[in-house]
């Protein structure tokens, strides 16, 4: 028997296809509203998903977008997804919470406090997820640093441009920081002790003193050590430098084989690339992602698909499903058997494919997935321990 | 009773209790600082009260007392946006403004973190622009070093241009998502903003639709006289600290007076102290809580904790109950605390600390009570109302930004027994008005960031 699976889904404006936000069922005008997020979010939440991820940007058009202008035919603008995160916490129960961070210009400090104040607010459910970043609209938006990358070299491989190479590097340094500024403050820190008038032990606070090559960082956080410890780090991956960004920093990878045959090569290549550099004590869990378009007949997602891929063709390195929900069923199946640890769905429309995914896929797809047993934690839902702090001192035994 | 129109309105801020001795943790009923139910808690605390908005201060290190952390007042406290942001979705009516650093943000960032919670709140965020710009901070940041004190307010003062002029940057119609057109976005309608100084290369498109309020209330606490200039330039909202009447009255002159220069009318900016309370049933019960509240306040070790912090000097013999050290301070290279002190204020800030505690014959522990446990307004609740009335009625202040000693419930008394009497002088809100933004609270003038020009 094949291991079940997690489903997460992957949120963004209007949904995955460039020309969702024209279709009857879509909110186009409600994006940056707060009602439309909490729809959105409750119903991933009620419907068992395991976590959501929020996309985001620090500019207005694509990445690697050089028009001076934006597009006017593509939905444009959106909130900060930490704090849309951060708004959600409270309205929802069990769903994690895991928003698009771009490490290149963001403050490292001001990013892992966010972070863990999502997780005290969510009561445990806060993820991130890492993108490399510097694309030439951003770094003109902040105005700080001219050097960057332009684009993905033609061969679209990153390790040609030591630009991006160099990106990743600094989104490592980002994924250390984030995790040792949580680790600063031990989880009995905050002691209280009326006797002697301290409010906290000052030795069970560290600095993180953290001199990288992009960035130092010497104080400890400023947050309290929050319900899960370290918040979960994820990235998507689809090639060998993200790979090993992945391998080395993540808790999760989100990877997209064409198909279920493929699947075995990434796994492969990932495990070499931990095997080499992977410093976390769990093992990386492996997500594939699967655009999805959900009608009740294979017919109507088929007509559906094709209206939107007239006004506006997708290109994605994922694989696309359009079918009914035992199609996608039957490919969540697949994927399980090529031994993947989780699905991460993500809607061609929005609301239209999460209403579907959470009504009519996953109630068919529960013989396959991983139950919520009620883990306290996103992390422990997933399998992953809550971790102790690195600096808890082991009891030393006389 | 509602508002009496030929009376000012009072405004008030509820500051949720900060890092400091004057948050009391020694008390039983004291509880989480972090937790995200206590500052629920205190937010619909707020908002029973009415209160125009929820204040939250920030430090971006943990305080340090001779190099090591300071381990006997509350610590830690969290990412100021993310809260605010979390509070936005269990609260509807309050304003919800929060503490930045214009020196350890960038604009295009910290633009669009606070136009989000602008969307996400309904038109109710605010900014207290603060320019905190030393090397023990910067520390915690990738500009390192610190920037030089004289820039503080220059790079504020940009800060806040190039953030009004992205908060500007899209006219309210901007997103057409016309379907059967095709067209999303009128691009027209957004406009590029550029500023190219000494301190920002800024050429930007922001990506954040206009939001409700138009920008987010922009409030300033800062004294010195470039703090004066930022605010009558951009803020809507001062906090200050001061407090006795006089004082107060000659402030709040001094700084309305200068708006007129700026064309901007007197109530486009309101002045909101911050302001302690002790209430008790009789004036006498009230001054006898105000005592054990200020020694609470000031432990023995607190006392001794802040002379060591100015000396920068061991303390531990010295008897909090007995008179100041007569030794000089250390004046090294840095302050304890890592404000880049320079050794004259020093000096100045020791015979000042002399001055007081020998005019009146202060041991240690009554000087640094004096200093920063003296509760602003201490009596019976008719007492607190009246006063607070009589400050804004005789242009003292607009209102206050009141402070409770307890985490999470400190308001709780000043709400259910102060509110109601200043309802009842018809000088303060008893209802919210259904969609009011924060500016619209505290009676602001409108901000239309590219409204369509008329036809
Ligand atoms: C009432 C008041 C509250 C303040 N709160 C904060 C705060 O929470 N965080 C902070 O970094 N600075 C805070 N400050 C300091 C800054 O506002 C100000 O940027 C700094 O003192 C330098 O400005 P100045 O020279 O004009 O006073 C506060 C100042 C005042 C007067």
């Amino acid at each position: 028997m094949t291991d079940r699976v997690h489903v997460a889904v992957a949120l963004d404006g209007a949904g995955w296809h460039p020309a969702a936000w024209r279709e009857h069922s879509a909110r186009p005008a409600a994006l940056t509203t707060a009602a439309y997020w909490r729809d959105l979010v409750r119903a991933a939440d009620e419907a068992g998903v395991a976590f959501v991820t929020i996309e985001d940007a620090l500019a207005l058009g694509e990445r690697f977008d050089t028009a001076p202008e934006p597009r006017t035919d593509r939905v444009r603008g959106r909130l900060d997804a930490v704090l849309l995160a951060s708004f959600l916490a409270p309205l929802t129960t069990r769903v994690g919470l895991v928003p698009t961070v771009t490490t290149t210009h963001p403050e490292p400090f001001h990013v892992a406090t966010g972070l863990q104040t999502l997780d005290h607010a969510s009561l445990g459910r806060a993820g991130v997820r890492l993108v490399a970043g510097s694309t030439p609209a951003e770094r003109a938006n902040f105005g700080r640093r001219a050097d960057g990358p332009t684009g993905l070299p033609e061969s679209g491989h990153v390790e040609e441009d030591p630009q991006l190479v160099a990106a990743f590097r600094e989104a490592g340094e980002v994924a250390q920081a984030i995790r040792g500024l949580a680790d600063s403050w031990e989880d009995d820190a905050i002691i209280r002790d009326l006797e002697s008038g301290r409010f906290v032990d000052r030795d069970r606070i560290h600095n993180l003193d953290f001199s990288g090559e992009f960035f130092s960082i010497t104080g400890a956080s400023i947050v309290p050590r929050s319900p899960q410890g370290q918040p979960l780090v994820t990235a998507l991956a689809h090639q060998s430098i993200p790979y090993r960004f992945a391998a080395e920093h993540a808790d999760v990878v989100f990877v997209t084989p064409a198909d279920p045959a493929g699947t075995g090569a990434i796994l492969a290549e990932l495990a070499e690339a931990a095997a080499q550099v992977r410093t976390e004590p769990e093992p990386l869990r492996v997500f594939v992602d699967l655009i999805v378009l959900v009608e009740d007949t294979a017919d109507a997602a088929r007509e559906a698909w094709d209206r939107l891929e007239a006004r506006a063709p997708l290109v994605t390195d994922a694989r696309i499903v359009v079918g009914t929900p035992d199609d996608v069923v039957a490919e969540i199946r697949a994927f399980a058997e090529a031994g993947v640890d989780g699905i991460r769905l993500r809607p061609a429309r929005l609301p239209a494919d999460l209403n579907a995914i959470a009504e009519e896929v996953l109630p068919r797809a529960s013989a396959l997935l991983v139950g919520d047993d009620g883990a306290p934690t996103l992390r422990e839902r997933l399998g992953l321990p809550r971790r102790a702090s690195r600096h808890t001192r082991s009891e030393v035994s006389a | 009773m509602s508002l009496n129109p030929a009376k000012r309105q009072i405004h008030l801020a509820a500051h949720f209790p900060g890092v400091n001795n004057t948050t009391v943790w020694t008390d039983p009923t004291a509880g989480s600082q972090i937790d995200f139910a206590s500052f629920e808690y205190f937010a619909r605390t707020a908002e029973r009260g009415r209160f125009d908005y929820l204040f939250l201060a920030e430090g971006l290190r943990l305080r340090e007392h001779r190099g090591r952390i300071h381990e006997l007042d509350v610590l830690g406290r969290p990412n100021t946006l993310a809260v605010l942001a979390a509070l936005a979705a269990v609260t509807e009516h309050i304003g919800l403004v929060g503490t930045l650093s214009t020196t350890f943000n960038e604009p295009y960032e910290l633009a669009r973190q606070l136009a989000t919670i602008d969307h996400l709140s309904g038109g109710r965020a605010g900014w207290n622009a603060v320019t905190s710009s030393d090397a023990f901070h910067g520390a915690n940041f990738r500009r390192g070093g610190y920037l030089d004190h004289a820039d503080r307010y220059v790079r504020a003062s940009e800060f806040a241009e190039i953030s009004k002029a992205l908060w500007g940057s899209w006219q309210d119609d901007a997103i057409v998502a016309d379907a059967d057109a095709g067209v999303y976005l009128d691009a027209e309608r957004i406009a590029r903003v550029r500023h190219q100084t000494r301190l920002f290369d800024v050429d930007a498109l922001f990506d954040v639709p206009a939001s409700p309020q138009g920008r987010p209330v922009i409030v300033q606490a800062g004294d010195s006289a470039d703090g004066r200039d930022f605010a009558t330039d951009h803020a809507d909202v001062i906090f200050s600290l001061h407090t006795e009447f006089e004082d107060a009255q000659d402030f709040y002159r001094d700084v309305k007076g200068r708006l007129a220069a700026r064309g901007r009318d007197e109530e486009s900016l309101k002045i909101l102290p911050a302001a302690t309370f002790v209430l008790g049933d009789t004036a006498e019960e009230a001054r006898e809580r105000s005592r054990e509240i200020a020694l609470a306040q000031v432990r023995p070790e607190t006392a001794i904790t802040y002379l060591e912090q100015v000396w920068n000097r061991d303390f531990s013999g010295y008897d909090p109950d007995g008179p100041l050290p007569e030794v000089e301070p250390d004046t090294g290279p840095e302050s304890a605390q890592g404000f880049a002190n320079r050794h004259a204020a020093v000096r100045a800030r020791i015979a000042k600390l002399r001055e007081t505690a020998a005019a009146e014959n202060l041991s240690i522990r009554d000087l640094i009570i004096r200093l920063t446990a003296n509760h602003t307004f201490v009596g019976t609740p008719e007492f607190v109302a009246g006063e607070i009335d009589r400050y804004v009625q005789e242009r003292a202040t607009d209102g206050f930004t009141v402070v409770g000693h307890l985490t999470p419930h400190g308001l709780d008394e000043f709400t259910d027994r102060v509110v109601p009497l200043l309802q009842e002088r018809g000088s303060y809100r008893d209802t919210y008005e259904d969609g009011a933004t924060l500016h619209d609270l505290l009676g602001l003038p409108a901000v239309r960031t590219g409204a369509p020009v008329g036809v």
